[in-house]
């Protein structure tokens, strides 16, 4: 079981910049993400493109103010869950919460920070038939997080961006057996991705199925055959298949947080903006996650957020302490 | 009027809503089915980098501009996609889509 002062649920920006503010006032945060990065909306939809409205960058790329905000939080030594989503959330006692992960991990906190922007992004399903019954372990699996898993393995991967294209060139050497399946007869993915993918097809290393999709899997207790097919004859193959990662990208869903007993407004956590809790005492939201008058979905409104929720989580887990506000350029950035 | 359209949704138990649209404020269809409250989150605000504004065109594909390379590999990802899939956020509202017909995808 994991235990920390502040469990924050979601490593976007305004998640990983509450860790510093928090550890500012001395709280130690464990981060949970349901992807396997942090960065949420800037790792996860536009690493590559500049922000121009973050105070004091004039310009800078998504993915260099994520990893500067993860280089902010450093000297506190946040602990993170990332690949697995938050399902339960339960009050034990007078103040603690036990969060639950997806894959059965606990973590217990004093305060909840729900940073959890449009909510969960989850993959985009194919229509196939069957398809549920082999997942949580039994051969499907919508994103990679261990490589090794696949070691002498027989797979199929299904998708035609950058991550489908990605993977396979990874996993060509890893998998015995691999067919990448494509809808279309084109790649539009990264020019020299594409190469890649269309040399190791040609070289035998592995099975390139295009103008195709997938049309149902069968097996037994675990995933044994993908059938495929193809779009013009309409012509149905079968190939053998230990593990079949659909990767037709993600998008967003609010999930198990709906049912949580917070007053939600369109899909939005309603907060009182002197600290932004929730109805819930030790429950706060913040960022693209929550919604009050004249809300703004920016990064920045978010960090503001971040600062006056971790003074609230302050006193809230320290009844009675006066806290003085002081100046990082006073006291510094102390270490813990 | 001169500046309008009207524009057909097929809601989701199969009925037909006309609209009026107007063709002179520079609006994207994402940000007018937006405008209307129909139940489009359009994550990216209309940059093609989410595929939540996905619509499919029913009738009048012959009045929408070509897809440029950005358009086509962002709907390249969808899972389900018809041959008459869109991006709403790309097709910019003009007096040659008079009549189109659409539903989200
Ligand atoms: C294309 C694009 C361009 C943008 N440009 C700008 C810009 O120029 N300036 C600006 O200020 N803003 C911009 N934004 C908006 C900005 O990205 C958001 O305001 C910001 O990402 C919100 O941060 P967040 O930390 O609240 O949420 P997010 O970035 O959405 O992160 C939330 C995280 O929580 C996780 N999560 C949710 N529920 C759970 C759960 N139950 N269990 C586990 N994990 C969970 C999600 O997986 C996600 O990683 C842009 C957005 C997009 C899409
Ligand atoms: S709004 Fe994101 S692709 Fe159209």
């Amino acid at each position: 079981m994991i235990s920390t002062d502040i469990a924050v649920i979601g490593a976007g920006p305004v998640g990983l910049f509450a860790i510093f503010e928090a550890g500012l006032l001395k709280m130690r945060c464990h981060l949970i993400d349901y992807l396997p990065q942090v960065g949420g909306q800037l790792s996860e939809i536009y690493p590559k493109k500049p922000i121009y409205d973050i105070p004091g960058y004039p310009s800078v790329l998504a993915q260099e103010l994520v990893d500067n905000l993860m280089e902010q939080a450093k000297p506190f030594h946040p602990s993170f869950t990332l690949g697995e989503r938050i399902e339960g959330l339960e009050k034990r006692g007078e103040a603690d919460f036990v969060l639950t992960t997806n894959m059965g991990t606990i973590i217990e906190a004093k305060v909840i920070v729900i940073a959890g922007g449009l909510g969960c992004f989850e993959p985009r399903k194919p229509a196939v038939e069957n398809l549920e019954n082999f997942e949580n372990g039994k051969g499907v699996n919508y994103m990679i997080l261990d490589p090794e898993k696949y070691r002498d393995q027989k797979m199929v991967i299904a998708g035609g961006g950058d991550s489908a294209l990605d993977w396979t060139i990874y996993l060509a050497d890893v998998c015995s057996e691999l067919t990448l399946v494509h809808r279309s007869e084109s790649f539009r993915g990264a020019p020299d991705s594409v190469s890649k993918v269309l040399a190791l097809a040609e070289s035998g290393k592995i099975y390139l199925v295009l103008n195709s999709n997938l049309q149902a899997v069968h097996g037994g207790d675990k995933l044994e055959q993908v059938e495929i097919v193809q779009n013009r004859t309409m012509e149905k193959s079968m190939v053998d298949a230990d593990h079949l990662i659909p990767l037709f990208g993600l998008s967003p869903k609010l999930g198990p947080i709906e049912n949580w007993n917070l007053n939600i407004n369109k899909s939005a956590i309603e907060v009182n903006t002197d600290d932004y809790s929730t109805n819930v005492p030790g429950i706060y939201a913040i960022g693209d996650i929550n919604t009050y008058k004249n809300k703004l979905k920016l990064i920045l409104c978010g960090f503001h957020e971040a600062a006056l929720m971790s003074h609230s989580a302050y006193s809230y887990m320290n009844p009675g302490v006066k806290y003085t506000m002081k100046y990082t350029t006073v006291n510094g950035v102390a270490e813990f | 009027m001169e500046n309008n359209i009207t524009l057909y949704m097929q809601e989701p138990d199969g009925s037909v809503t006309a609209h009026e649209a107007p063709t002179d404020m520079g609006l994207s269809l994402m940000e007018f089915l937006k405008a209307s409250e129909y139940d489009i989150l359009a994550t990216c605000g209309g940059m093609a980098l989410c595929a939540t504004c996905c619509v499919d065109v029913l009738e009048g594909e012959e009045k929408l501009n070509e897809m440029t390379d950005d358009e086509y590999a962002m709907l390249d990802t969808l899972p389900d996609l018809l041959p008459n899939s869109r991006l709403a956020c790309q097709l910019q509202l003009n007096n040659n889509m008079e009549g189109l017909k659409v539903k989200l995808h």
